[in-house]
Formats: C-alpha cells, structure tokens, sequence
C-alpha cells in the first residue's frame, strides 16, 4: 500500500504549526487586543467612567471622545475598556466552571455507564435543564444580591451540563474503541483511561463548544445586567451599555454599535482561536501540507 | 454491442491521478470481476460508471451503457439511469439502508422516484422484489425495520433495491465482505441467479480471488489505478501472464513456513480454560421479574501448549468475541475458572490478578481503531509497561522498544512517529509490537488479518509464524476465514451457539470433519482450484 500523504519527517512542533494557521493568529490578536484593553483600564482610562458630564452628552465620534459619548456625558471608549474587563471575565469564569465541573462529571459517567452514578450524574443534569437559565440566575440573584459574582456563578451552573452531556457523549463513542480496550488489557483502570485516551481525543469537541459557550456567557452577563442583576452602576459592563442604548438608538446609534462591535469581535477572535487550537492539538492536521 | 463499454478511461481526483487507460467490456447476463487490492481503484471505477464520482474529479475516455455514451449525460438524465438502468450494492449492510424506515418504504422508494407509479404499485412491486431475493412475505411483511434483520437479509435487502427495476447493470461493491462465509455462499449464490433470471450483467467488485472464481465469467486484475491483466477466468488464472496476478494468487494461498513441532506432547499448558460461562442480562420483561439471561458462552473448555498456535472459528454472534474478552480478563465469568501457567487466573466472582495480566496480550481487528491517534508510536507500544510492577529506566525502555520494533519489520526510529503516519498493515505490526514487548506468554490474535489486503496478509502471517518459532510464544487465532486458520494453526476449534462441537489437529478436522455444523462451514468456504476445476468440468460438459 502507497499511500502518497505519508511523509517521513517529524511533524513540525506546536509553536511552529500555530504560526501557520492564519486562523488561530488572528484570533489571538483580537483576543490579545481586548484582553490588554481590560487589563489597561485599571490603572488608565482616557476618561474618568464614573465621572457625570451632562453637558457633554451624546457627542458623536471626535478627537477627544473617539467613538463618542452616553446620555450622561461619559466616554464611550472608556466605559468599552472597562466594560471589557467585566465581561470576559465573567464569561471565561463561567466556561471554566462548566469544564472544570461538568467535562469530569461527563468522564465518570461515561466511564460508569449504566450504572447508578451516570443514572445520578445525568438525571441532575436533567433537572438543571429543566430550569430556565435565566430564572435561574435570576433566582441566585435575588437571594444573594445581584453583582458581577453572583452572575458568574448563575452562568457558570447552567455550563455544567452542557459541558457534562457533550463529555459523556463524545466519551461513550470512545470507549468501544479498541485501543481503550488495550488500554484494559494493559490493567489501566477507568480514571486513567479516562485521562489519557480520552480527554485527549475530545478537546476539539470541548473547545469548540467551549468558545460557543463564551460567546453565550457575554450575551448572559448583558442579559442579566439588562435586567438589573448583573454588574451594578457606575461599573459599566458592555450587555448594561447595549440595553441602555436601546431608547435611544435612533438618535444615537453609536451608543449601540460600538458595544455590539465589541461583543462580536471578541467572540470571533476567540471562536478563530478555539479553531486554530483544535487543529494544532490534533497531530493529524498538524502536519504541513 | 456490449452491454458496457469502458475505454480509456483515465481520472484525477484534484490532479492527482487515479485512473490510467480502464477498459473493461461487459455483456448482458455476464459476470465481470474486477480484482484488486485497497487503493487499486476498483471502486472509483464503478462510482465513474454510476457517474457518482467526489469533487474535484475530471475524467476522459468513453463510458458507453448500451450504446449510449454517459458523458453526454445531464446530472439529471444521470439521476432517471440510477436505480433504474444501472444498481448498486455496497459493502457494509449495516450502514446501507435508513434505521428509521421499513424495509417495504425503502425498496419501494426507488420505485417510486423511476417510475412513476401509484404508491401502491410501488408497494407491490417492492414485495416481488423482496420475494425474489429470497424474504418471503409471511416471514418478512414490508412494515419490518432494518433492526429486526440480521446482517445477510439486510444485504437481501439493498439487493432488492438495486434490482427492482431490473437493472441491465448491477454494480456490487465487495458485497460480501462483511458477512460471514455461510451468509457470503447464500448472498453469492442469489446474485448469480438473479444475473440468470433477468440478463442482467453484474461487475463484482472483490479482493477475493477465490470468489470471482468461482463467479465471474471474466476478470479485471487491478493495481494502482491500471487493468495489469483481464480475461476469460479460467485462462487467466491457468497462465496468470502479469507478475501481479501470480503474486496475488501466491499471496491469497500463502502458507507460511513453521517449524513442525509445536504443542508437542508433554509440554506443558499456557492457558487452561475450564467450562467457562458468560452470561448477559437481558432487558427486563417487566418490574417484578428477575432479567432473563442470555449464555454467551457455554461451559467452553479448551487448553493451549506453550508454543502452540490455536484457532478458534465459528461465525459472528457465535460467543468467540464474548469468550476473547474473558480470558482477556476485562469482564468476569460466571463460571468455571481460567488458570494460567498452572494458577488461577478468573474465577467467578473474583476479579483477576493484576500480576498475571502482563502474560496474555492481544491484537485487535481493526488496525485503524486500535491506537490513540493522540499518542507516539514509542508511548503507544509501551502501553502494557503499565502491568510492571517496576517501570524501566529510560535506557532500559528505549532498547525495548527498538527490539520490539524490529522484532516486528520496523524501523527503531520509527518510535516517535504518530500513528496516522502508517498504513493499514505497518500499524497491524504496531500492535504486534505492543502485545509483544513485554513477553507475553499467550497472544490472542482477534480476527488480527481479517481487515488486511491478502499481499499484506501474507507477510504479516509470515510475520507470526516466525515470531511463534523464535519467541515460543502461544497465539489463539480466531478467525471467521478458514484458509488463515489452516495456514497458521496447529490445532482448530469449532464454535457455534457459544459451545465447542469440534476440536482436534488442524489438517485432520479440515479433511475429515465430523461435526454437521463443520462441514457446513468448509463447504460455505470458496475454494480458488476447485472454483476453477467446476469451471472447467461445465466447460468441456457444453
């Protein structure tokens, strides 16, 4: 059997393969953009955010103001960057929740399928379905007080099933494999194999829905800020400047695009990242063509 | 005029050729063979005829079905000649047809789109169909879903749909590869007569020379995308002119060379198997009751040499698999007790000693499914180093696996290589390699060729045989082909309904069977020379 693809040189390392891919570059510039943004406001903003100028209200785009200002006079540019920093940090919190609980708990009850635990494991998952997300967060709100915290952890709750199901899922397929099978026959246990055959085989699944699941954290925070519950004022956050723009997006649609722009471009660079990363991981697309 | 007509026929998928100069010729009520091994392009060949062809394909030369060139054909004038003139059969029934739909809607389905008849008469003429490939109506009514259906009445089933509309051409695509070897005389046996009944001519797409041997009145020898030789069966194979076709041939009836005196008598047992049973729960019925059990295995006792090969055959569902994962270890018995080397190994109730793990190892099947493509070639073969109750030092390590390697025919370098850097038959090596490296005492072999092209089969065989004399290492062979069993075995044992009927030295149970169920086996079993003998006896006959 020839078979031409076959060439015999050690495939190019990761870093090497991650120059390559055009994807995963321009992903990570955005995210890198927006990531050294948030970090930039804490110690400098081009204005003061929480700072009142009714005077200089819904200014269009100008040198000073460099995409505008809000209905009370604020810089748009500023409240962005410090918008930036609520945001993703409370969806790459909530993603992490979600894998760091939900892919083990989908490991163990894919390794135990059939038994009581995956019984117990999926039918919890079921009941956090069951419920909607936002009635959900909703509810923890209430309870504790509505912050930037409590909203992290309301999202980062409805993650854990997805992450959970698409684990046990993804896992399930893998164990009829035999090469799980000669892990067996090598006396590797369940946890082990888990571990080692695979986690590794069902990244590119967890990443992928990992920069989904990002994308749905930004929208949740802007949900939940939209109806009071998030992030509270003056702290800007970018889903608080979209609802607060909606009366007045006829006179002054910057106030909606610029935040709207911001949410896309995040989670584009991150959904190019997670691309690019997924082929990197894998040593069969690593290869050069 | 011939039936089918293909010249010149030359493709490149996305300019990288695949064809070079095809021709092939087939009459009405012919069987043409075509023959070659994987990537020979025996099967883009038919899907250029059915003009289903990937993107990114270009092809020149003539296809000419009746007269009537196809590449003067719309996609759409394509689409009425599918189904309706030219039908196809394919390897894997189980895939074939839709889960979700009954058998009766899916045959009547291609019916419908061609003809243009009422639903009704679409039915009826689904039910002739499947009549005709042998699924009588009180047995298999047309509301009946593929689930019910084993894996030779599905393929029944795709035969009924490719010949509804009595096609002029059936293409069949390795037809019956993937079923066992009684199912395959029975699948073959009807597509002849249904070649008789209607006229119709049928290619046979097969790696199996034994096969169009026995069915096809001309053959095609295929190699990298070139006919190397074609003929009338009896005097291409009588003087076999290209080196290919001889090597083939050689390669499909290929002993290898083993030193006789395996198992001899007085040595002393690797593995005792003493009535083993394996049961598996069955749904329950209802709340209250206790599941029923299904006995996969049945009290099977057998008994291995050191240094002996032996071979388990029997057809799929027979409890061979089920028995493999027992003594393997990996489920627990419900009876009786497996011993190794003289001590207990699996008993009921008790899990098995880890230490003991490390002496039986196995090679799977599917040599595509059998390693973690994540992994190197180095951490993949030294997977069973986990049973030690010391790892080995680096340098220990790397010696290892540079002897394991080349014990198998590879290259020590080859180590830090990715699994998907080999093809199908080096990484059935690789897997020889992870069940030898830490000296097993008994490997079980699971169907280990079964997925292998027959040059390749031939030298991994080879490959066992000198392994088995070098290292006196114990192989179970199991098997559903029975030429690879009496080619490598010294001694065979016959499954069925997960109970050993026969058992004894392989070249004695291969001329005098005993058991019913045996010869059934060897008579289902296609034979190249005496394919080829029936031949030539109906010849000087007419």
């Amino acid at each position: 059997m020839s078979d031409p693809q076959i060439i015999m040189e050690r495939p190019a390392g990761m870093v090497h393969a991650a120059l390559r891919s055009p994807s995963f570059m321009i992903g990570l510039v955005l995210t890198l953009l927006f990531t050294v943004a948030a970090l930039l406001s804490f110690v400098w903003t081009p204005f003061d955010v929480t700072q009142l100028n009714i005077a200089n209200k819904l200014k269009s785009p100008s040198a000073t103001h460099w995409l505008g200002t809000d209905a009370f006079g604020r810089d748009i540019f500023s409240m962005l960057m410090v918008g930036a920093r609520t945001s993703i940090a409370v969806a790459i919190v909530a993603v992490g929740i979600g894998i760091v609980v939900g892919v083990p708990l989908g490991l163990l009850a894919a390794a135990r399928h059939g038994s009581l635990i995956d019984e117990f494991v999926m039918r919890t998952n079921d009941l956090i379905f069951a419920f909607p997300a936002l009635l959900m967060a909703i509810m923890i709100t209430a309870v504790f007080g509505p912050s930037a915290l409590n909203a992290i952890i309301a999202i980062g709750i409805f993650n854990i099933p997805v992450f959970a199901r698409l684990a046990r899922g993804a896992a399930l397929s893998l164990w009829t494999r035999d090469y799980v099978l000669a892990a067996r026959v090598a006396g590797k246990g369940r946890t082990l194999i888990s571990a080692e055959h695979i986690l590794p085989n069902i990244t590119n699944l967890l990443i992928v829905q990992g920069t989904i699941q990002f994308s749905l954290g930004i929208l949740a925070e802007a949900g939940l800020a939209y109806v009071g519950l998030g992030t509270q004022p003056p702290l800007p956050s970018w889903g608080r400047m979209l609802s607060d723009a909606q009366t007045m997006i006829y006179i002054a649609p910057n106030l909606a695009i610029f935040p709207g722009l911001a949410i896309v471009l995040t989670v584009l660079g991150l959904n190019l990242m997670g691309d690019g990363m997924r082929d990197i991981f894998d040593p069969k697309l690593r290869r050069a063509r | 005029m011939s039936l089918l007509e293909v010249e010149n026929l030359s493709l490149s998928i996305r300019d990288m050729p695949i064809l070079h100069d095809v021709d092939l010729k087939i009459e009405a009520g012919e069987v043409l063979g075509v023959v070659g091994e994987s990537g020979s392009g025996k099967s883009i060949t038919a899907l250029a005829v059915m003009q289903l062809l990937p993107v990114g394909s270009a092809w020149k030369g003539s296809i000419r079905l009746d007269g009537n060139a196809l590449e003067t054909y719309s996609e759409k004038q394509m689409c009425a000649l599918r189904g309706n003139d030219i039908g196809m059969v394919f390897q894997e029934p189980m895939t074939a047809l839709n889960p979700v739909q009954t058998i009766g809607d899916q045959v009547a389905e291609t019916i419908l789109v061609h003809s243009g008849s009422s639903r009704r008469e679409a039915r009826r003429i689904a039910r002739e169909a499947l009549n005709r490939v042998g699924l009588p109506p009180e047995q298999f009514p047309l509301d009946r879903y593929p689930h019910d259906l084993s894996g030779g009445q599905r393929q029944r089933v795709v035969i009924a749909m490719a010949i509804a509309l009595r096609p002029k051409l059936l293409i069949a695509d390795e037809p019956t590869t993937a079923l066992d070897v009684t199912t395959q005389a029975q699948i073959l046996k009807l597509l002849k007569s249904l070649v008789e009944e209607d006229d119709m001519g049928l290619i046979l797409i097969t790696h199996d020379l034994a096969v169009v041997a026995d069915m096809a009145d001309h053959i095609a020898i295929m190699k990298d995308g070139v006919i190397v030789e074609a003929g009338e069966t009896v005097s291409l194979f009588r003087q076999m002119s290209h080196p290919y076709t001889r090597a083939l041939f050689e390669a499909s009836n290929h002993v290898p060379t083993r030193n006789p005196d395996h198992g001899a008598d007085g040595s002393k047992p690797v593995i005792e198997i003493d009535s083993v049973v394996r049961d598996y729960a069955l749904p329950r019925r209802s709340l209250f009751s206790a599941p029923d059990h299904f006995r996969a295995v049945d009290r099977v006792s057998l008994a291995i040499m050191h240094g002996e090969n032996v071979g388990l055959v029997g057809e799929s569902g027979c409890g061979k698999s089920t028995l493999t994962r027992a003594i393997l270890a990996l489920d627990a018995v419900q009876g009786g007790e497996i011993r190794l080397d003289g001590k207990l190994f699996s008993t009921t109730g008790e899990g098995p000693d880890r230490q003991m793990r490390r002496r039986v190892q196995v090679v799977f099947q599917d040599p595509y499914s059998s390693f973690n493509p994540r992994h190197r070639v180095d951490r993949l073969i030294t997977e069973p180093f986990f049973l030690l109750e010391k790892q080995p030092d680096a340098e220990e390590r790397d010696a290892r696996i540079a002897t394991a390697l080349s014990n198998v025919g590879l290259q020590p370098s080859d180590a830090h290589k990715y699994i998907h850097e080999f093809s199908g038959g080096q990484r059935q090596r690789i897997a020889i390699a992870r069940a030898l490296i830490i000296e097993p005492s008994l490997i079980i072999l699971d169907e280990a060729v079964s997925a292998l092209d027959v040059s390749i089969r031939a030298q991994i065989l080879d490959l066992l045989a000198d392994l088995s004399d070098r290292l006196a290492v114990s192989y179970l062979f199991i098997s559903h082909d029975l030429s690879v069993v009496r080619a490598i075995t010294d001694r065979v044992l016959v499954m069925k309904a997960g109970k050993i009927v026969e058992e004894g030295r392989t070249e004695e149970v291969f001329r005098n069977p005993q058991h019913s169920y045996t010869r059934e086996l060897l008579a289902a079993t296609p034979i190249l020379d005496e394919a080829l003998r029936a031949r030539e006896a109906r010849a000087t006959a007419e």
